[in-house]
């Protein structure tokens, strides 16, 4: 059978990360690891796992592949097994292939715990594979150099300090011309909200954070941004493995609305960030809850309807289909509000299937995609179900709020020829809503 | 030969339900312990309604996503799961065993239908047998240690069923059906068959996460 | 307030009268100490600082982040300038500008600023050469000798001589460096360092073994036993060093000396040292809602929708901060709060002795500035 050493991708970063182990240093790593930050999850899924393969079906790259060695089970078997079985003591090529399978062949998804009877979270395994690879500087060039930037800068993609704020002042002169009284708020102490959004947008996708703009001017909602670093809420630390520069991300995304004094934080159309906020970053910080309540998107616009604060000048006619992201849906639930605000913007909605908390991952997630060109491929490849559950939907419209689903799909749609477009839900309820004078 | 079959019985049976309980004691509270130590991040969310609920999805046949999605599994698990209790706790031999040294007794089932659950145990050890074999997923994952747990248990129910029928020597084969019982009490708090002990509490756990912080189901 | 004039053309009105300069932009409205009005402007393309209605002469490609020395009477800004980072003290750019420079800090005396200085560039995903150590920490437009994975945090002294920061030698070997000579201990992680004022020790929380503690001028001075430390904070005197400590998960208090208070919340911020006497005030919340005011380890009875930063009177006997209650807010002071509420109140400011709070706030459109005895805070 094949397995993960039969697939190996050059890349300059695992290559070079290995070049610099030994057996004896990666054993060495290896049981400070397990000393110092498992426990009795690690020991038990590590000991109760039946190996029954249940989870197979559960997982996009074994259904696209119907290779064995892509089953979540398989992948444990390739990289922690592997090592627990060596006491650690692995040859520098094994953490090659563990760090390819890691970062590369799992999106931390979790649809996998819908099919383990014993709830085993094989995305929790996998994320401690990439913590070993992180400590033993195994890890892909792309996403560590986004790694780099987050502790440098502070953001994603290496955004200075000068640029975010000009590149608001440019969105809301842009948005003045459509909508005069417009104001991007910087630095509002006591507003209602702050929002915050991830590098890409300030980088390349600015008309994102007009449409916000445009949406939050539409509504009459007090909110701001803040000018300083602490903007960016997306963390690909989390999961390049690095927890310490992971929590000093989110120490400062916090600690930006917590001076501002804002009463909640809502976060851009963005699936792991909101992972990052919500449900990791914080633990390592040491808060059981947020000390800023955290609100995605999808429930705020879902907040505002309900509201009656936005008004639609007509529904969107072609028939959509709604892509649910895991990190909001199995992440914090929002199936329902998301189709509820779906429902409001569209006249037709077709549901794909498997959908809600069951349905598949755009293979983008969990630092897959920023792991860049050298594996483009096998997220791609490694998803033709999802490529076959969106033909089965016939519509030409794809709602997704989450902008690793949107690269993902997009890349999908593309290879297999899909004749379908990615929407936010920012993208339509801009498209279709009253807008002032 | 009646040499053995005394001693296991006797000391060794005592010594196999001594580990057993001791051990699944020992087992669940350093786990515990552990959880405690350095999870806390973690246990800090566990919660028991949250936790109740799953499992009430997971005990039922078809009652979770990964049951519908492989129904050959779910039916043969719940059936060998089911049957591999039931039959030993209740099967007149074993009430005896009990009455004879401690005094304990129970109402037993007719031994036709104990039987016919023992071998229903023995089947699914086949067809479990039989993924481990062909199924490439299933191979794939497949190691040493889980041929020997699902050895001990086919050997302890089929070397129960032999007896039961009298095939072969009885003595013989009877007292091997004991010393495999006993093999697999003492197996279950250290090997793979923990999971008897620690499932409840894995899938409780990732339950609660999903309840109580995520607000989606997990099954 | 900036006012939006005909045409694209800002300018800045102060109590209804405007400034005679017009800019194509203005931005970051702020009063100094000493009470001069500046704001961030452009003009044909290029910012600046303007300054009383008057811009400095030197313009840059972009201005931000305006910062006062202790007095108000030297103003710093960071600026880029065909794509090179510094500062402009008083309209002066430093001498060398940077590939990059942030976490900007201006010191008390307004003697320095300084801040985190890339000193090697870097090609698009160049992971080695980063790992190899591309950033130092430059103190008035000098970088240091010394070049790290990563600087953070830089702080000043009060005097502005010395400068600290947290440093990483590489992925995994956080330390402190002062004044460019990084401390021997290493260190899983680190968060920002604080000067000791009377002394010029450096303490900085520091995780060991899967806990934090604090460190001192490289040696472990609290033992690691905390989930979390962090806003370490002196007392003036530099008698006491208190932290904000979580002392079980989701549990945070303030520690003083390595000792946690008897009282813990979920969230605890603010920390703040009186200016006399060594006492320490901080806020404690659960999600952002349900503020308390913890002072000397006892928890005062209000408890607020929204607190904001508590200020000491110079004596270290009395402590007030602005409030927030049912979408009002109004000022307490030693736990009771002022009879009249208002839409917003800003920071509370003590008379030299003490003995009178003035009250600044905004209420049904007006400015309110009242000047109260702290006998007059009774709610």
């Amino acid at each position: 059978m094949k397995t993960i050493a039969d697939r190996l991708i050059e890349d300059e970063g695992l290559r070079r990360g290995v070049g610099r182990l030994t057996p004896e240093k990666i054993q060495k790593v290896f049981k400070e690891l397990v000393a110092g930050e498992c426990g009795a999850r690690m020991k038990t899924y590590m000991e109760t796992c039946v190996r029954c393969g249940m989870c197979a079906k559960a997982c996009h790259y074994y259904m696209s592949h119907k290779d064995p060695s892509y089953t979540p089970v398989a992948k444990v078997s390739q990289t922690m097994w592997r090592l627990f079985d060596a006491d650690g003591k692995v040859d520098p090529e094994v953490i090659y292939q563990c760090a390819q399978v890691a970062y590369t062949e799992c999106n931390l998804c979790r649809r996998c715990i819908h099919y383990c009877p014993l709830g085993i979270d094989t995305g929790y395994i996998i994320s401690v594979v990439r913590r070993l690879c992180h400590k033993l500087g195994v890890t892909p060039q792309y996403i560590q150099d986004t790694a780099h930037s987050h502790s440098a800068t502070m953001n994603q993609m290496w955004v200075k300090d000068d640029e975010w704020p000009d590149t608001l002042q440019w969105q809301e002169e842009e948005s003045r011309e459509e909508f005069p009284g417009l104001r991007i708020p910087l630095d509002v102490e006591g507003a209602d909200f702050m929002y915050s959004v991830i590098a890409p947008e300030p980088k390349f996708r600015t008309q994102l954070i007009y449409q916000a703009a445009a949406i939050f001017h539409a509504a009459g909602v007090s909110w701001t941004m803040p000018s300083t670093p602490g903007w960016d809420n997306s963390n690909m630390a989390m999961f390049s493995g690095d927890s310490e520069i992971m929590a000093r991300v989110e120490r400062a995304h916090y600690e930006t609305a917590q001076r501002l004094r804002v009463k909640r934080i809502v976060m851009g159309e963005c699936g792991h960030a909101f992972r990052a906020v919500y449900d990791v970053a914080n633990r390592w910080l040491g808060w059981k809850y947020h000390p800023v309540p955290v609100v995605h998107s999808v429930e705020f616009f879902w907040e505002l309807i309900q509201q009656g604060r936005i008004k639609l000048t007509h529904k969107y006619a072609d028939p959509v289909t709604i892509h649910d992201p895991c990190n909001i849906i199995r992440g914090r639930g929002l199936m329902d509000k998301l189709r509820e605000v779906v429902h409001f913007l569209c006249e037709n909605v077709v549901e794909m299937s498997p959908n809600r908390e069951h349905n598949y991952c755009c293979c983008a997630g969990g630092g897959v995609i920023n792991c860049g060109p050298p594996f483009k491929n096998v997220r791609i490849v490694g998803n033709s179900i999802k490529a076959e559950q969106l033909k089965a939907t016939g519509v030409h419209t794809l709602v997704a709020p989450c902008h690793n689903c949107h690269g993902g799909l997009e890349d999908i749609i593309s290879k297999f020829g899909l004749n379908m477009h990615t929407k936010f839900l920012g993208d339509l309820i801009y498209e279709l809503m009253e807008k002032p004078e | 030969m009646h040499a053995l079959y005394d001693l296991a019985v006797g000391p060794l049976a005592w010594l196999a339900f001594a580990v057993f309980i001791l051990g699944s004691i020992y087992r669940l509270m350093s786990m515990r312990a552990l959880a405690l130590k350095k999870d806390a991040a973690f246990v800090a969310y566990i919660s028991w309604p949250h936790a109740i609920r799953s499992l009430l999805h997971w005990v039922t046949p078809f009652g979770a996503l990964g049951w519908r999605e492989n129904p050959g599994v779910t039916i043969v698990t719940f059936l060998f799961h089911i049957c591999l209790f039931v039959a030993p706790l209740f099967l007149m031999g074993h009430i005896v065993l009990f009455d004879t040294f401690h005094g304990w007794s129970w109402p037993a089932l007719p031994d036709g239908v104990a039987d016919t659950l023992s071998i229903v145990v023995v089947a699914a050890c086949a067809y479990f047998l039989w993924r481990r074999l062909s199924v490439p997923e299933v191979r794939f994952v497949t190691r040493s240690h889980d041929w020997l747990v699902l050895a001990l248990v086919g050997a302890t129910f089929l070397t129960g069923v032999l007896a039961y029928h009298r095939i072969g020597d009885n003595l013989f084969m009877t007292t091997l059906h004991v010393l495999c019982g006993e093999a697999m009490l003492v197996a279950i708090p250290f090997t793979r068959l923990s999971h008897m002990l620690f499932g409840f509490f894995s899938r409780g756990y990732i339950a609660s996460e999903f309840g109580s912080v995520r607000f989606a189901k997990d099954w | 307030m900036v006012a939006a004039l005909e045409g694209p053309a800002f300018t800045m009105a102060v109590n209804g009268e405007a400034w005679e300069t017009t800019f194509d932009k203005a931005w970051y409205p702020r009063f100094s100490p000493d009470g001069r009005l500046t704001v961030l402007v452009q003009a044909d393309g290029d910012w600046t600082l303007a300054v009383d209605d008057v811009a400095w002469e030197e313009q840059y490609g972009y201005v931000w982040n305006t910062m006062f020395s202790a007095s108000g009477d030297i103003i710093a800004a960071c600026i880029q300038q065909d794509g090179e980072y510094g500062f402009s003290i008083d309209g002066t750019p430093w001498e060398t500008l940077f590939e990059n420079a942030n976490q900007p800090v201006f010191s008390k005396a307004g003697n320095a600023a300084a801040a985190v200085v890339q000193v090697k560039s870097l090609a698009q995903a160049d992971i080695a050469t980063f790992q190899e150590g591309i950033f130092s920490v430059a103190v008035n437009g000098e970088a240091w000798d010394s070049i790290f994975v990563n600087c953070w945090n830089p702080v000043f002294d009060p005097a502005g001589k010395n400068v600290a920061a947290t440093i990483r030698r590489s992925l995994y070997d956080y330390s402190v460096a002062v004044n460019g000579k990084a401390w021997t201990g290493s260190y899983a992680c680190a968060w920002a360092p604080a000067f000791n004022p009377a002394t010029g020790a450096v303490a900085a929380p520091v995780r060991k073994a899967g806990a934090w503690g604090m460190a001192i001028d490289d040696a472990m001075a609290w033992e690691p036993r905390f989930g979390q430390l962090w806003q370490q904070a002196f007392s003036p005197d530099g008698s006491k060093l208190a932290a904000i400590a979580c002392t079980r998960f989701g549990e945070f208090t303030v520690a003083v000396d390595g000792t946690p208070w008897g009282v813990s919340f979920p969230v605890v911020t603010d920390l703040t040292p009186s200016p006399a006497g060594a006492r320490f005030a901080a806020l404690a919340s659960e999600h952002n809602t349900n503020f308390a005011v913890l002072c000397d380890g006892k928890v005062w009875d209000g408890r607020y929708d929204m607190a904001y930063a508590p200020v000491w009177s110079a004596d270290g006997a009395h402590l007030a901060l602005a409030v927030e209650k049912a979408g009002r807010q109004t000022i307490v002071v030693n736990g009771k709060a002022y009879p009249q509420s208002f839409d917003k109140c800003y920071a509370p400011a003590f008379s030299p002795d003490g003995k009178l709070v003035l009250i600044r706030a905004l209420a049904g459109g007006k400015c309110h500035r009242i000047v109260a005895p702290v006998t007059a805070f009774t709610g």
